[in-house]
């Protein structure tokens, strides 16, 4: 196809002519040119093969000459000689109205929203000079609803449906979409159920991409204040990989800065009493990780029919959930290995609370995620001692960077700061966790040289690297043929794991992140208001804080090694699958209408 | 002799099956069941007088016949060869009975191509079809001509969409007949849902098999082996009717494999659709029958290109695919010698409202509003004055005297502001309030948008707000502007063909009877009466006996006075419900 000589067309815009390739929208061809004409529903990451254009807002609507009505510039493909005005008067007071429309009927909370500053409505209405509402009328109200990690209060939802788009053709989750009609339509879970007896999997993609505050995140900053406050709590905090590369944005630093220094010295000023790091259990679910998958290895290497190959990571709680949904009868399919937040909660409570001598209920754990979904994996039963979690409160990349504001700490003239030791010392394997393909790299590293005995002459996996929807890889392990799958996005993961049920699966191993990207794409993370440019710069800053990394596998982690001296014993041992396991529920019967 | 009583929805519901089921035994007592056949037919268009009964062949035709007068039409007609003249049609001119249809204005003035076989034959005797010409069309196209050949004859007939919007039927078929694809489909719409319509309904009670062959005849010319008929759930009997027919078509090998010997193979499915008005939108029917949301998407792609399970699809109406079987049997120059020059052949109306004549018409493109409102429709009712004629069901536009001379097609309609539509016609009388007509069509449009664009879902809400609003004599002149306004936006703005033609009702009764606002707004009164908010009930003290009932049948007692003297009636508290009004035997009391 790329030899093929692209048909184009000319067409004027705004008085400007261009030549665009057919099958352009008029969207397209205009923003080639400069112009940039406001969309609300209109949704395009391409990289990413995500597109969203329903031409339901009408926002972007512009007149084309000889046609009857206005045309929504995000659908409408262009035409030879087409002459388009993006300004006329006639599309100005139509583009108003129309959203003029769409304010009437929105609650004018905007003071308290959530979503204030980063709402793509609010700056519609203050680019197009929004100063009152001249039509007035019902509103349309539901109830609010609020599951462990995701608020829906759709009193602010705009039917821009990007939610849905992410939802049911990115994700595959099938838990949000249109329901009712007319002025009563809204997105919802199937019966205007609440999210929590829907197949949700906490993802947060569908905040990711909702313009407005209708989707957002449960904030549970207060509660973190309240202990921090606490002078009988010690409250210690674990931040994820991919929350270094992306917290800078939130204090106007270019996308892909890496602020690890500067967040950690910023959460010892919040007042947490051990600032820790979730790459030092990384490396930990890397040594439990990769000693299971070497275990099934030579299992079925030893000729062993029943083992079950490829072995799914299990680092992310929406992919957990996911495949508890809709692959229940595959449970035993996944490794087994808790997430690195929730191995940090079990290490923190059961083995740093002893080392200083606090009694477990005194000692708050926090962590600060890319995710939503961690809220909810923190809230599981099984991760909890007697009704006390491992892991007490977690916070999105955004609830940290509202706090550190909300202390009047100037980020960004910070000096860097180092992490406290023991649970604070991590390796390039574990900071590249953060992105898609990381964890099955860094397990790689490690499965390698403990499997041949050799060291590695090249730690970098570049064939395991990227972020196309689905990769496959082949590494060389002494001779065996490792072969791998990577997958992001659920929609991905569904085909992988379908294709294992169908029996055709040809995989050793599979790693499987429900968001784009992985969590440097996490529903936690800064608003990426769909510029795919954001991801990529956080992809980059993962592999370059890794590389900048004395040690960069996580089997060489001195504090690792002292750990299981200490305290675990080996890899796998009856402690560590006490501790650092899990096992898998079917959740087909958590779906139901009230 | 045939005695042909009709099956039709309307007539059934006035008991036309006891009719049917009398006749026939009353023929059997008098062993007479051999020599009458009695046949259930459908639709005869004349509703306002049924339940029909016709007698063949001397064609007279019994109005607002009831089950027991069986007996009578049977010892008198049948038998003594004497017309029952009480149950025939008056003319309310002359007062004199008529005895035969083509002599009632009702019917003079009709020509019935759509809807030719309604009536006359049993709908569930494929016999009855093919004995009037049926499925010799499809013989003919599938033996002796091309697909592209068939295409040209309708391209050249110049029939064009019975459903509404009216674009080129031929050319239509032409677009999906070029596109490639392993499996293409011709979808029928039978999704029929203006409030008063009931043509494709009847046409599908009535002749179920003229569409089913006009869908084959579809099928062979653009290349498709399969159709889909998505008709709404509720329209029982005509699903009925409709799967008797498919069931015989099969039977006689006119549907299925190698229909009539050849290699064309062509059936049909039906689909049922929950009733959303928005899904008589192609791309709105076509999600709905994929299981999907019934809501519109974006043109293009036309379903021509990527329709129903993204295969090319033709998507026609009831009544298009009607004519098709007569186009091809009588020849394109035929038919495009009726009409007017860019709307060919005639036009099915469901006429309703404050009209003598409610019932099912058929005329030539080009008869004038005046024509079907006053020699077909008989007029007004109870003699009051004419005032409006709205065309094109919910979404289409008020049209006032000044209108009554316009021959009707495509085109004039929509440059007298309103349109087509599928043929709902509903007029209006001197006490229709035009304010209120325009919110009752809103109402409707609230209801039925899918709520996916907003300037639909929002702004359609907000005219109607306006509107309800000016009906209460809230109104400022500031809202009649903005109400034009939005409605323009919403016209210009909307995603589909709803949204685009909603606001009509709010425009054209705008630009047609602005005094009706303006008395409204400026003078809180509403001329036709109404508007309940604007009412006043007052006592004539002049006139008022002081007989006490209409303080006795007052239920919030807002009325006070004296026995023998005249009382009065306290405004705040009256709740307009008219009671005293109907009680006073005086005429004391009167409306404001």
């Amino acid at each position: 196809m790329r030899n093929q000589i692209m048909e184009l067309v000319k067409i004027t815009i705004d008085g400007k002519t261009v030549e665009v390739e057919k099958g352009a929208t008029i969207y397209d061809a205009a923003k080639l040119i400069g112009i940039d004409i406001p969309t609300l529903c209109y949704m395009n990451m391409g990289d990413m093969n995500i597109k969203h254009n329903p031409g339901g807002c009408r926002i972007c609507v512009v007149e084309v000459e000889g046609r009857r009505n206005l045309a929504p510039s995000c659908v409408t493909p262009v035409m030879n000689g087409m002459v388009v005005n993006t300004h006329s008067v006639r599309v100005l007071n139509a583009r108003r109205t129309v959203l003029e429309l769409m304010l009437s009927d929105h609650p004018f909370d905007c003071l308290v929203c959530a979503k204030s500053g980063n709402c793509d409505l609010q700056s519609l209405a203050q680019r197009l000079g929004i100063r009152e509402i001249p039509f007035q009328g019902e509103q349309s109200t539901y109830r609010k609803d609020t599951s462990p990690s995701i608020i829906r209060d759709m009193d602010k939802c705009i039917m821009c449906r990007r939610c849905e788009t992410m939802c049911n053709q990115v994700q595959t989750v099938g838990a949000l979409s249109a329901v009712n009609r007319g002025f009563q339509a809204v997105v919802a879970p199937a019966f205007e159920m609440n999210l929590d007896h829907s197949p949700c999997t906490y993802c947060g993609q569908c905040i990711s991409v909702c313009p407005t505050g209708a989707l957002t995140e449960v904030d549970h900053t207060r509660q973190v204040i309240n202990a921090l406050a606490d002078p009988k709590k010690t409250v210690i905090v674990q931040t994820a990989p991919a929350v270094r590369v992306a917290l800078g944005e939130e204090f106007g630093m270019e996308p892909g800065t890496i602020v690890t220094g500067k967040m950690a010295a910023a959460l010892r000023k919040l007042g947490f009493n051990y600032v820790f790091d979730t790459d030092f259990a990384a490396d930990l679910t890397i040594m439990e990780e990769g000693t299971e998958l070497l275990g099934r290895l030579n299992k079925f290497l030893a000729g062993d029919k029943k083992v079950k190959l490829p072995i799914l990571t299990s680092c992310c709680p929406a992919w957990v959930k996911f495949f508890e949904h809709n692959f229940p009868d595959m449970l035993d399919i996944p490794s087994t290995a808790r997430s690195p937040q929730q191995m940090f909660g079990a290490i923190a409570k059961n083995y740093f609370a002893e080392k200083i001598n606090v009694k477990r209920e005194d000692l708050v754990v926090v962590s600060i995620m890319p995710c939503v979904a961690k809220k909810y994996e923190c809230s599981r039963e099984e991760f909890s001692t007697n009704g006390n979690p491992d892991v007490d409160y977690s916070l999105s990349t955004r609830e940290l960077a509202q706090f550190i504001k909300q202390a009047n700490i100037d980020f960004n003239s910070l000096d860097d700061e180092d992490f406290d030791r023991p649970l604070g010392e991590s390796t390039g394997a574990a900071v590249i966790f953060g992105t898609t393909g990381g964890v099955i790299e860094a397990a790689v590293r490690t499965a390698y040289e403990i499997h041949t005995g050799k060291k590695l002459d090249k730690v970098d996996f570049q064939q395991i690297r990227g972020l196309e929807n689905v990769r496959s890889a082949s590494v060389d392990v002494d001779g065996f043929e490792l072969k791998i799958g990577i997958a992001h996005g659920l929609g991905n993961a569904r085909k992988l794991l379908e294709d294992i049920r169908d029996g055709k699966s040809e995989f050793h191993a599979i790693e499987i992140m429900a968001c784009p990207g992985g969590c440097i794409g996490g529903g936690g993370q800064p608003y990426h208001h769909g510029d795919t440019s954001i991801l990529k710069a956080r992809f980059k800053a993962i592999y370059r804080e890794d590389a900048g990394k004395t040690i960069r596998k996580s089997h060489e982690n001195p504090y690792i090694i002292q750990l299981y001296k200490e305290f675990l014993g080996k890899p796998c041992s009856e402690l560590s699958h006490h501790l650092l396991h899990t096992k898998y529920f079917d959740r087909q019967d958590d779906v139901f209408v009230d | 002799m045939h005695l042909l009583v009709c099956g039709g929805t309307g007539c059934r519901a006035s008991e036309s099956s006891a009719i049917l089921d009398n006749l026939k035994s009353v023929l059997e007592e008098n062993n007479l069941e051999n020599e009458v056949q009695v046949v259930k037919t459908g639709c005869f268009g004349f509703c306002e007088k049924g339940p029909i009964v016709k007698v063949l062949p001397d064609n007279t035709f019994y109005t607002q016949v009831k089950p027991e007068d069986a007996k009578e039409i049977v010892n008198e007609h049948i038998i003594k060869g004497r017309k029952v003249n009480r149950l025939l049609y008056l003319n309310p001119e002359s007062k004199e009975h008529v005895s035969d249809s083509k002599h009632m204005g009702f019917y003079k003035k009709q020509i019935r191509i759509a809807l030719r076989n309604c009536g006359f034959i049993n709908p569930e005797n494929i016999d009855e079809y093919i004995s009037r010409d049926g499925y010799e069309a499809l013989a003919k196209c599938i033996t002796e001509m091309t697909p592209a050949q068939v295409i040209d004859v309708i391209k050249r007939s110049g029939l064009r969409g019975r459903g509404g919007a009216g674009f080129p039927t031929g050319l239509k078929w032409e677009i999906a007949s070029k596109s490639v694809a392993d499996q293409k489909y011709v979808v029928c719409n039978a999704d029929e849902g203006d409030p008063g319509a009931f043509m494709d309904r009847s046409v599908l009670e009535g002749d179920p098999h003229s569409v089913i062959e006009a869908m084959a005849i579809c099928g062979y010319s653009i290349g498709a082996s399969k159709g889909l008929v998505y008709i709404r759930a509720e329209y029982p009997l005509a699903i009925e009717r409709l799967k008797i027919a498919i069931g015989q078509a099969r039977e006689y090998g006119l549907l299925g494999e190698k229909i009539l010997g050849t290699d064309f193979a062509f059936d049909l499915e039906l689909r049922y659709g929950a009733g959303a008005f928005v899904c008589g939108e192609e791309t709105a029917l076509i999600h709905s029958m994929e299981g999907l949301r019934g809501e519109p998407t974006v043109k293009p792609p036309f379903p021509a290109e990527r329709g129903y399970l993204g295969k090319p699809s033709n998507v026609n109406n009831v009544e298009t695919f009607a004519n098709i079987p007569v186009i091809i049997n009588k020849g394109p120059e035929w038919f495009s010698s009726i009409g007017t020059e860019k709307s060919k052949g005639t036009k099915v109306f469901a006429l309703a409202g404050k009209i003598n004549n409610v019932g099912l018409i058929e005329v030539p493109m080009g008869t004038t509003l005046r024509e079907i409102i006053f020699e077909i429709g008989g007029g007004i009712k109870d003699g009051k004055k004419f005032k409006a004629v709205q065309t094109g069901g919910p979404s289409g536009g008020c049209l006032t005297e000044k209108h009554l001379d316009t021959p009707i097609d495509y085109d004039n309609l929509i440059a007298s502001g309103s349109m087509m539509g599928s043929g709902g016609m509903i007029v209006m009388d001197e006490d229709d309030c035009m304010v209120s007509i325009a919110k009752y069509y809103l109402d409707f449009t609230v209801e039925e948008s899918c709520g996916k664009c907003t300037p639909c879902r929002v702004g359609n809400k907000r005219l109607y707000e306006t509107l309800d609003k000016i009906c209460h004599g809230n109104g400022t002149m500031e809202d009649l502007d903005k109400l034009r306004n939005l409605s323009n936006v919403i016209r210009d703005t909307s995603l589909c063909g709803l949204g685009q033609t909603s606001p009509n009702p709010v425009l054209s009764t705008l630009d047609n009877f602005y005094h009706e606002y303006l008395a409204h707004v400026k003078d809180h009164k509403c001329p036709a009466g109404q508007c309940k908010a604007l009412m006043q009930y007052t006592i004539n003290p002049e006139a008022c006996v002081g007989c006490t009932a209409c303080a006795r049948v007052c239920p919030v007692n807002a009325i006070s006075g004296e026995r023998k003297k005249p009382h009065f009636i306290d405004t705040t508290v009256c709740i307009k419900c008219g009671a005293c009004f109907e009680k006073c035997k005086f005429d004391a009391i009167y409306i404001n």
